[in-house]
């Protein structure tokens, strides 16, 4: 039992798979001085990892998990612990089988084989199952299990191999300390280690250890209840850990799973359990584990049934023999925890990774540790993605109970959050509420989706229904005509959720420029709309810099990404305090409002010059409204002439229904994001970060590279002058749907997500292999086609040349629109100039 | 035959035992609850003596309402019929629970006929007062014997083993007659799914009794002090075996 | 005030390990201490006891006595407290101890307090016991005409008194009817002749990382070198290697050896239970961290497929 170090490169705390991951990765990228710390023995300290089903289901329709869980099993592979037997989800109700349609689609994107199955067929692969109850499966003959502690073990050493790592088991960590925001050591209770860079990769108690930092690490340890039922005849002859594939009852949320002699039984259907992750039982207080509790029999008792209904043959006689309530952590948005955390420097989350994409994600953050970018885009892992009030317990609880049930369930790809609402609403809410909005949560602002009061314009505009109810699912016509009329006359648009931070003071401009590609030392009263690039010249955002001083710079940001770009602003923050930064967000209000006719209407209420001289595109000026001083920008994301107008909270009601009074001669309407986010800007080609723009494309990709570099120093400039002489691998497309008809003769309407093909069906993968999947789907209602976004290889990226998208298992063709960022509608920006 | 087992509701820890602040109570908060396995095997042995020799099972516990679950669960490994004595769950004295059973055991025989064989475990796994058994018996004045590991009915004879060092200790006891196990005795099995939805829906009858309180009161629990380590490492591996040699002929083992 | 009586546990003369362990748990009561032992083949030991601090040895003696008989044993102490006029009867919290203080207890309805560690008379008496196999302390009041205790196995020493007494030594014959005696021992098994595992100076146990029913094979070779015997962990019965009258724990035996060597076993507490009674351990185990090693007196941190048979060849 060797002497603790006193000093250390980078602590690990947590040996479960994700601590284990992570010290392999790190060592395997060149870092020593490693010491890994577990309160546990070794090699199963008593967290989740140790009572795992350790199963891999490798079909998921969410692109990064899909890519750290193939990574996974890979890896899994190479180190000899991966045990192909083949998966079954099968099916109880005909949306099942639609949503089994829909992972046969996600299986070509992921280039996984898979195949569905009849009843019949199932019942050859698995043959005591009922085969009466269920109506097909979704077969992935990859799906397999994994010695998750062997594989923890594999690492370790893989690691102390290089003499990279020291491993103190039966060590807990009881204070960390942090020095002007940085860590700057662990305290246990073998003695203290100072080091730079520390990761909780505690699992279900991450929360209570980056507490002890001050940082906030928001997941709930929550149960996952398993029965073990044996023994079985017909498994015991099989003489195999496992030799049938996995069954997973999709629609009772349950999983049947051999091990050895005995079947068990896994069940996401239970009402949720939470555990405070203080509470969870110490190692010297637990009978199995910390992480295995005791089993509530009664939250169980349901579930029987059904797996008795499945598999009547082999479960009515076998005895349970082991059963428990194990630890698991859930996220709000069952996403991984991964980053520095946004509270404490070289302080990094690994956390709420499951078994199946621990190695990955181990990767990931070592990658990211190591150079500063991972080469999986982390946007949906990002720890740094959460509000603050996303990181309460109250929050975290809510949201987790909320969606533990649909761990097995059908989610869309739209699909909104019934539980804490209203987090955030806008100031203009009494006005949108008596337009009828209709709200989708924007990060955490409720914004109008479309307005019920505008369902007359469907009729005017003769906008079709969606037949299919899957398509139609948090989808109204009513945007389509919202579009049109905002085309033909003028909009008014809440957009309340956008995010805005000032930066302030003597190092402002200099700062800036580091911070973003395009050229912002421009006259006072400039806009700038530019990406952020992270140090690969990857996509880290985009949004729009407007210069209000010589030292003064207003950020605009989405709403989705707020917090992430609130993040990598502050993080690169200077030293010397010469740079102020604060979120104003709160402290006013944007209303946009376009169309043809927005400058009469706005002329009407203003004496200022809002005339294309006196106020041209891509500026931004005070406005004298009657008595009410506003900010006006001159930009467009849906193509149409119009300013985003920013106002004090105060005076916002009263500047909303000034426009609205004046807003109606022309034929004004209220206008939702449904219009604003997808149709409006599908049209004119632009780009949304976290779809078209992540962090494994580059600008000149994305078709956002400018004629000139700006000679200033900027994060990611190297590698985008690199990417610039390079030139692109992927070309991002504009596509048309050129057929809509499915076999059963419904109309469909991709939902984005989809992976494109070639004309023989197969999948697209570009040299550095990246998959050309559809990043956005939507209605271009001005130019009377349904478009989609998405990368091709930039060879195949021609105009005119036919593809197909794959959606629900079937191919619809499609043609290239447009290769590049040219608008389909109004190419020349004839119309946003005006 | 008819047979009775009696158990009783334990917190199932399987480590170091955390108390309330108070000290008067086990923190049960990440705990299990169980039937003691002694008892677990008393369960076991009624199951039997009724699959071989015909006739019903009963199990019967004093204890909170809460206790149901291990009256479900003797149910669900085949018990046929369950009883609940109610209790408010505070710690009851030995000789209250013999009390207590004692009535409810008249109650139970006063309606549906004398049980041949009552079963105990030869102690609670919680409070191990070695002794509600005994008093039981005594006041049915049917004979008892305790610690047994091997039953077996010959005629309207019970011969029952106990376990002492060197063997087993024969007793044979003319029935009706009351017996407390231990553990050994048999492997209990496990419930099977429909045996555990059979439960779910068993009925769980309800006799009432309010015995007297004994002389013992417990008054609080105390935590035995955590144990210092004073290891001595001996070595790695077989390098290690000269040392163990040295140990053992210093212990006059060798 | 009257003595303590003492009820000495023994078998066929043979006095039980921790029988003078209760002696000295009486005589920290402050008063006299009268042994009791019962059955004619218990006489020789009355002899004995002179270096004890005994008082008095009672010495029940009947036809119906020849053997254990535990309702019979039980009904002969309740007399010899009526005539003797005891107020406190204890004994050692053996399976007979208990059983037997059990029928006195339930005979004079009196309260009988198992495994008691200490006591302090007064109104009413305190006394500490231990539940859960130790892991934990109650701390009781009892409050009763007769105090009927068992004392914990090991938590006193046996007395040792430089001056010998010369105990006086009482016949009592006792009344018993064939009821009293419809409980008692009619024939033994022998299972294993010489040393059991509850007996035994050395036991040699395996737990999770002896692998298979094969692997205790070195176990039991070790074993026989050092005249003692195989024992094992839970996990070991629960997989069918060992019989469950091997297993040393909170659920098997408990055993207190002059030596204990655990060979991959991880010591879950229900097995450190178990063996914790012992006068030394030596862990052997591959992984230094493993809670048995941290608790041993000995450790070694090595494979027990190898230590064990380089263990055998060093002794052989």
């Amino acid at each position: 039992m060797s002497d603790l170090p006193s000093k250390a490169n980078v602590v690990v705390i947590g040996a479960g798979i994700v601590g284990n991951a992570v010290v392999g990765h790190l060592a395997d990228l060149g870092w020593t001085d490693i010491v890994q710390i577990d309160k546990g023995p070794l090699p199963n300290p008593g967290g989740s990892t140790g009572h795992a089903s350790n199963f891999i289901f490798p079909v998921d329709h969410n692109k990064e998990m899909a890519a750290l869980t193939l990574d996974s099993q890979r890896q899994y592979e190479e180190m000899g612990v991966n045990t192909p037997c083949g998966g079954i989800e099968v099916a109880r109700t005909p949306e099942r089988m639609e949503e089994l349609r829909r992972r046969m689609s996600s299986a070509t994107a992921w280039g996984v084989e898979a195949e569905l199955l009849t009843p019949e067929q199932v019942k050859e692969k698995v043959p005591f199952i009922d085969d009466t109850v269920i109506l097909g499966g979704f077969y992935t003959p990859s799906v397999s299990v994994v010695d998750s502690l062997r594989a923890g073990t594999i690492f370790r050493e893989r690691a102390q191999a290089k003499n990279a790592l020291s491993v103190f088991p039966n060590t807990e960590v009881t204070d960390i300390e942090v020095e002007h925001g940085a860590v700057n050591a662990v305290v246990t209770d073998r003695g203290r280690i100072e080091a730079e860079y520390v990761v909780v990769a505690c699992g279900c108690w991450s929360p209570r250890i980056a507490a002890m930092a001050g940082a906030t690490i928001p997941l709930t340890p929550a149960v996952h209840q398993m029965i073990d039922v044996g023994p079985i005849d017909v498994l015991v002859e099989t003489n195999n850990e496992i030799a049938y594939p996995i069954v997973r009852d999709m629609d009772t949320f349950m999983y049947e799973r051999q091990s050895a002699g005995s079947m068990e039984v896994g069940s996401y259907a239970h009402r949720p359990i939470f555990h405070h992750p203080d509470d969870i039982p110490s190692i010297e207080e637990s009978k199995l584990s910390p992480t295995e509790l005791p089993f509530t029999a009664d939250d169980f008792d349901p579930q029987l049934e059904d797996a008795l209904e499945l598999m009547p043959e082999i479960l009515s006689s076998a005895e349970i023999k082991y059963a428990i309530n194990g630890l698991l952590s859930l996220t709000p948005d069952a996403m991984p925890l991964v980053g520095e955390t946004v509270e404490v420097r070289n302080l990094w989350s690994a956390a709420a990774i499951w078994i199946k994409e621990g190695p990955g994600t181990g990767r990931l953050i070592a990658e990211w540790m190591t150079y500063g970018a991972p080469s999986i885009d982390p946007h949906h892992s990002d720890i740094a993605r959460f509000y603050d009030v996303n990181r309460t317990e109250e929050h975290v609880l809510a949201r987790c109970a909320e969606h533990f049930n649909k761990t097995y369930g059908i989610v869309h790809p739209r699909e909104q959050w019934e539980s804490r609402r209203d987090l955030v609403v806008s100031p203009l809410r009494g006005r949108t509420d008596a337009l009828g909005a209709v709200y989708f949560q924007a990060g955490v602002t409720e914004r109008p989706q479309w307005y019920e009061s505008n369902k007359a314009l469907v009729d005017e505009y003769d906008v079709a229904e969606r037949p299919h109810e899957w398509d139609a699912r948090w989808w109204s016509p009513i945007s389509t005509a919202e579009h049109l009329a905002l085309r033909d006359r003028v909009g008014i648009v809440d957009l309340s959720a956008f995010v805005t931070f000032d930066v302030t003071g003597p190092g402002a401009l200099d700062y800036v420029q580091r911070m973003v590609v395009n050229q912002v030392d421009k006259p006072i009263g400039s806009a700038i709309y530019t990406p952020v690039l992270n140090d690969h010249g990857g996509f880290r955002s985009d949004l729009t810099v407007k210069r209000l001083g010589e030292d003064h710079f207003r950020i605009v940001t989405g709403a989705f990404d707020g917090p992430r770009d609130e993040y990598w602003f502050r993080r690169h923050l200077p030293d010397d305090e010469s740079v102020t930064f604060t979120d104003t967000s709160r402290s006013m209000v944007t209303i946009g409002v376009w169309g043809p006719h927005t400058r009469s209407v706005l002329s009407s209420i203003t004496d200022d010059d809002l005339s294309n001289d006196g106020f041209p595109y891509g500026t931004t000026s005070e406005v004298d409204f009657g008595g009410i001083t506003a900010r006006l920008l001159r930009i467009s994301y849906v193509g149409e002439l119009g300013w985003e107008i920013y106002v004090g909270v105060d005076d916002a009601v009263a500047l909303w229904d000034m426009i609205w009074e004046a807003g109606r001669p022309h034929g004004m309407v209220p206008v939702g994001g449904g219009v604003y986010g997808t149709t409006g800007r599908l049209e004119k080609g632009y780009r949304l970060m976290g779809a078209e723009l992540e962090s494994e494309y580059t600008p000149v990709e994305a078709g956002l590279a400018r004629p000139r570099v700006k000679s200033a120093d900027f994060i990611g400039k190297e590698a985008y002058l690199t990417a610039r002489d390079v030139g692109p691998v992927a070309t991002l497309c504009t596509f048309t749907v050129d057929d809509h008809m499915s076999v059963a003769g419904i109309p469909r309407y991709m939902t984005g997500g989809e992976p494109i093909v070639d004309s023989e069906g197969n999948r697209i993968v570009d040299a550095r292999g990246r998959i050309s999947i559809v990043t956005t789907a939507g209605m271009g209602p001005s130019v009377g086609k349904y478009l989609l976004m998405g990368y091709l290889p930039t060879e195949l990226a021609v105009e005119g040349a036919s593809f197909g998208v794959k959606y629900m298992n079937e191919v619809y063709p499609i043609t290239v629109a447009v290769a590049g960022s040219t608008p389909l509608f109004d190419p020349d920006d004839a119309r946003m100039k005006a | 035959m008819r047979v009775l087992v009696c158990v009783k509701r334990v917190p199932a820890p399987g480590a170091r035992i955390v108390l309330t602040a108070d000290a008067q109570e086990i923190d049960t908060k990440n705990l299990g609850f169980a039937t003691s396995p002694h008892e677990e095997c008393a369960v076991e042995a009624a199951v039997q003596l009724v699959a071989d020799h015909g006739g019903s099972s009963t199990v019967v516990t004093m204890g909170p309402h809460e206790s149901e679950e291990q009256l479900r669960y003797a149910v669900s490994v085949g018990v046929d019929a369950a009883v609940l004595v109610p209790t408010d769950g505070s710690d009851l004295d030995p000789q209250a629970t013999a009390r207590g059973l004692v009535s409810a055991i008249t109650t139970l025989e006063d309606r549906d006929g004398r049980f041949d064989v009552i079963l105990f475990g030869n102690e609670s796994a919680d409070s191990g007062g070695y002794q509600v058994g005994v008093r039981v018996a005594r006041s049915l004045e049917r004979p008892i014997v305790s610690g047994i590991k091997d039953i077996e009915v010959v005629g309207d004879q019970i011969v029952a083993k106990r376990a002492i060092p060197s063997g087993f200790e024969v007793y044979r006891l003319d029935l009706p007659a009351v017996l407390a196990v231990r553990e050994g005795l048999n492997l209990p099995r496990y419930p099977t799914l429909p045996g555990r939805l059979k439960s779910r829906k068993a009925e769980v009858d309800s006799i009432e009794a309010n015995p007297d309180a004994g002389g013992q009161r417990m008054v609080r629990f105390e935590s035995p002090p955590e144990q210092e380590s004073r290891t001595v490492l001996l070595g790695e591996g077989v390098a290690a075996v000269p040392a163990i040699v040295e140990v053992l002929e210093g212990l006059g083992i060798r | 005030m009257t003595a303590t009586l003492v009820l000495l546990d023994h078998d066929r003369g043979l006095l039980s390990e921790t029988a003078l362990q209760a002696v000295a748990f009486a005589r920290s009561l402050g008063q006299g201490v009268d042994a009791v032992l019962i059955g004619g083949d218990a006489e020789p030991i009355a002899a004995t006891l002179g270096p004890y601090g005994v008082d008095r040895v009672h010495l029940i003696v009947h036809e119906h006595l020849s053997d254990f008989a535990p309702e019979a044993w039980g009904d002969a102490l309740a007399q010899l407290v009526a005539i003797s006029g005891a107020k406190v009867a204890v004994t050692t919290g053996t399976d007979r101890g208990n059983e037997v203080l059990a029928h006195l207890g339930a005979i004079l309805d009196q309260p009988m307090v198992a495994n008691v560690t200490t006591a302090e008379p007064g109104e009413p008496w305190r006394l500490s016991r231990i539940r859960w196999g130790g892991s934990l302390f109650e701390h009781v009041e009892l409050e009763a005409p007769f105090r009927l205790m068992t004392v914990a196995p090991h938590s006193w020493e046996s007395p040792q008194q430089a001056e010998s007494t010369e105990p006086v030594i009482e016949r009592f014959e006792p009344t018993l009817d064939e009821t009293a005696s419809r409980t008692r021992v009619v024939d033994r098994v022998t299972l294993n002749a010489g040393v059991t595992l509850a007996t035994a100076p050395v036991v040699v146990s395996g737990g999770r990382g002896v692998g298979s029913a094969d692997g205790f094979a070195p176990l039991e070779e070790l074993a026989a070198m050092l005249g003692g015997v195989v024992g094992c962990s839970r996990v070991v019965t629960n997989n069918g290697w060992r019989p469950h009258t091997d297993q040393v724990g909170q659920t098997g035996t408990r055993i207190a050896p002059d030596l204990y060597i655990a060979c991959g076993i991880s010591g879950a507490i229900q097995h450190w239970v178990g063996a914790m009674a012992s006068k030394k351990i030596l862990a052997i185990n591959t992984d230094p961290e493993a809670n048995m090693m941290s608790k041993a007196d000995y450790a070694v941190v090595g494979d027990l497929h190898e230590v064990v048979p380089a263990l055998i060849e060093a002794l052989r």
